[in-house]
């Protein structure tokens, strides 16, 4: 005992005296959420439209308006041919071009069906799709106002009845998809200083020979190793609790679930990042091929990981993977904890899976450490 | 009574072999010093004695202890100081000396007298970080933190490369110190100069010891006659000789060319006319007594022959 609290003091003072390393430890959780959060988002704001307008009416001019008046589009330039409006996308200038078609208004108030055209930069496949949800809908609406005083032309009568959809978003009311990404983001945040900051540590000792002086002490092999994961295991929960006490206060993200749930499956999740940040370091010699490995695999954990894109929307193969998937399974219980107030018996499962990547990859860690240093 | 026994050890990495067959035994209170130059095998060997890697056949036994059954026990009666400076740069010197006597059981104020010579001379500097330290410091520091469990035997691996020549000479007063204090050292160096501060000596070479004796031993046992030749163009000089018929060897020393002939009695007058011929000016040749860099390298020469 004696000895893991002299190799804990040394660790500590040597994280706190890492002058590059330090603030990052300390100014990520504040970056990462700020930046990520805002910018990572799949909501629409000011996209630049061209318009055709070949009818130059009042009521052309009345749909341009309410595009504008959404908030969600604004007018860049205007001409009369479609080839500019193209160029215009091209050029990066616009990332819409709408063609309204001559004798709009005429057909519309005679009754007639028209229609406009949404020429889209699809180049980014999301936002793309965002234009056209937004334009579509807008135009919809439009058409619902103008309708019925086309429609009172030929016959009296109210909007014709039918079924109409109300949907209540539940948990989310807003459909915000700051309170969607946050908590995946702190889950990111834990699995970096977990995989890479310990894993990175151990290697650092090897690739500087400091590890051959320890060797030569008493200094048992679990000792070293304990004292080379508990600093980085406390530093990742106090940052989960920086991380929480940001999105509670600063994005008002929703807390509804137990935080000592919270807390003790983290404490879990980290035991596994932990585990494979140190199988990393049995491999490799260099930190830079303990950094290479540990970000390869952070990138497939994130992708995979229903951070940005839902599990359920990926292919079945996928979804079969992610079972092994720790980062998956902690984005997906802190979703459940934060924004549904989940208990002990909806995310047992999962902390049950996570618990048992935990006494697999952890103990093979160690085995597999004894062996390369043998 | 022997410290170490070493009896048949090999260790070879893929197809390179780094120990070939090695035996050897160091006494207890011995200064003892392997010589040889870089990748003879020295480091391979000392990482054996410290437990830090396996042979690949052969024993090692260190203080009465078999290096691999009782590697627990034996490590903390071991001081061992790495040829790479290992310790913590990010670390200050007063917190590396905490550090290491900590995880031994021990403290800086228990062991105080033991490593008070050395370490005296780095109080002024003890915030400073280790990685801010001067080459001879670092190594000073290091020799302390080896020091500060109070160990029966040290080993240190080329203790004095990279120091310069004045912290050379008293690192090696600082072990002959220690040394009278009852401690065993084991030291290596690739400077052959530095053999005669050793009580026995080990020449290694590509795995192989080509002798073990006292310096003054290993340096009679030379028994060529030595010629000292100097010309102005050094280059010249030695190729010179190389071409010349009765050469033996021919190896730089400092400003002066050692060479050594086939025959019994080298003839002074005729290499002198010989190098005349070939047209060498300022030239001086006078017999000179052999060191144990001249018997290094004849044993070396001979190895390369016959192995």
């Amino acid at each position: 005992m004696r000895t893991i609290k002299f190799l804990l003091q040394k660790e500590f003072l040597q994280i706190f005296r890492n002058k590059s390393m330090l603030p990052i430890i300390f100014v990520m959780p504040i970056i990462q959420l700020v930046v990520l959060s805002f910018a990572a988002t799949y909501e629409l704001k000011e996209v630049d439209m061209h318009v055709v307008d070949f009818d130059q009416s009042d009521l052309s001019r009345q749909l341009v308006t309410k595009l504008q008046a959404s908030g969600y589009f604004h007018l860049k330039s205007r001409s009369r041919d479609i080839d500019q409006g193209i160029r215009e996308i091209q050029k990066n200038e616009v990332q819409l071009a709408l063609v309204i078609p001559p004798h709009f208004k005429k057909d519309l108030r005679s009754g007639k069906s028209s229609s406009v055209q949404m020429n889209i930069d699809a180049v980014d496949g999301a936002t793309a799709g965002l234009i056209q949800g937004y334009g579509r809908s807008i135009i919809q609406d439009f058409n619902a106002e103008i309708q019925p005083r086309a429609t009172d032309v030929q016959r009296s009568g109210i909007a014709a009845p039918g079924m109409e959809v109300i949907p209540a978003s539940w948990y989310n009311p807003n459909l915000d998809y700051i309170k969607y990404m946050v908590p995946g983001i702190l889950v990111v945040l834990v699995s970096m200083i977990g995989m890479f900051l310990s894993g990175m540590n151990i290697v650092r000792e090897r690739e500087i020979g400091t590890i051959e002086q320890l060797n030569v002490t008493p200094i048992k092999r679990y000792q070293f190793i304990t004292g080379k994961l508990l600093p980085f295991w406390i530093i990742a929960l106090f940052e989960l609790g920086v991380g929480l006490l940001i999105a509670y206060y600063g994005f008002n993200i929703p807390f509804v679930g137990s935080a000592l749930l919270l807390f003790g499956i983290a404490a879990i999740f980290m035991l596994v990042v932990q585990g494979i940040g140190l199988f990393i370091s049995t491999i490799t010699d260099t930190q830079q091929q303990a950094m290479f490995i540990a970000w390869f695999l952070m990138v497939v954990f994130i992708l995979m990981g229903g951070l940005f894109t839902p599990i359920e929307s990926m292919p079945v193969w996928a979804q079969e993977l992610a079972m092994f998937n720790p980062v998956a399974h902690f984005i997906k219980i802190m979703r459940m904890v934060l924004l549904k107030g989940a208990g002990w018996a909806e995310v047992q499962h999962l902390t049950g899976l996570l618990s048992l990547m935990a006494v697999i990859i952890l103990p093979a860690a160690i085995l597999r450490y004894q062996k390369s240093t043998g | 009574m022997n410290i170490v026994e070493v009896k048949n050890i090999s260790k070879s990495y893929g197809k390179t072999t780094a120990l070939d067959d090695l035996s050897f035994e160091v006494a207890g209170g011995e200064l003892f010093g392997f010589i040889g130059p870089d990748g003879a095998g020295k480091t391979s060997l000392f990482r054996i004695l410290t437990t830090l890697t396996k042979p690949d056949c052969g024993t090692a036994n260190v203080l009465g202890m078999d290096v691999i059954e009782d590697y627990r026990s034996l490590r903390p009666l071991l001081g061992y100081m790495p040829g790479q400076f290992a310790l913590y740069q990010d670390l200050s010197v007063r917190e590396n000396m905490n550090f290491f006597a900590s995880v031994f059981g021990t403290s800086l104020e228990e062991n105080y007298d033991l490593v008070a010579p050395i370490y005296s001379q780095l109080e002024k500097f003890e915030d400073r970080l280790a990685g801010a330290l001067s080459g001879g410091m670092k190594q000073k520091l290091a020799l302390s933190c080896a020091l500060i469990h109070k160990p029966e035997l040290l080993v240190l691996d080329e203790p004095t490369t990279g120091v310069d020549a004045v912290s050379r000479q008293e690192f090696w007063e600082m072990l002959r110190r220690l040394n009278d204090e009852g401690i065993t050292v084991i030291a290596s160096t690739p400077y052959m100069d530095e053999a005669g501060q050793c009580d026995r000596v080990a020449l290694i070479d590509e795995g192989n010891i080509l002798q073990i004796d006292t310096p003054e031993n290993i340096v009679r046992s030379f028994r060529k006659p030595i010629l000292a030749v100097k010309a102005t163009s050094m280059y010249r000089l030695i190729k010179e000789l190389r071409g010349y018929p009765w050469t033996h060897s021919v190896q730089p020393f400092g400003e002066y060319v050692h060479y050594t002939e086939q025959r019994e009695e080298p003839n002074i007058d005729e290499l002198e006319a010989y190098l005349t011929d070939a047209g060498l000016s300022g030239i001086s040749i006078k017999p000179t007594s052999p060191d144990i860099e001249d018997s290094f390298i004849a044993l070396m020469k001979d190895n390369h022959t016959h192995g």
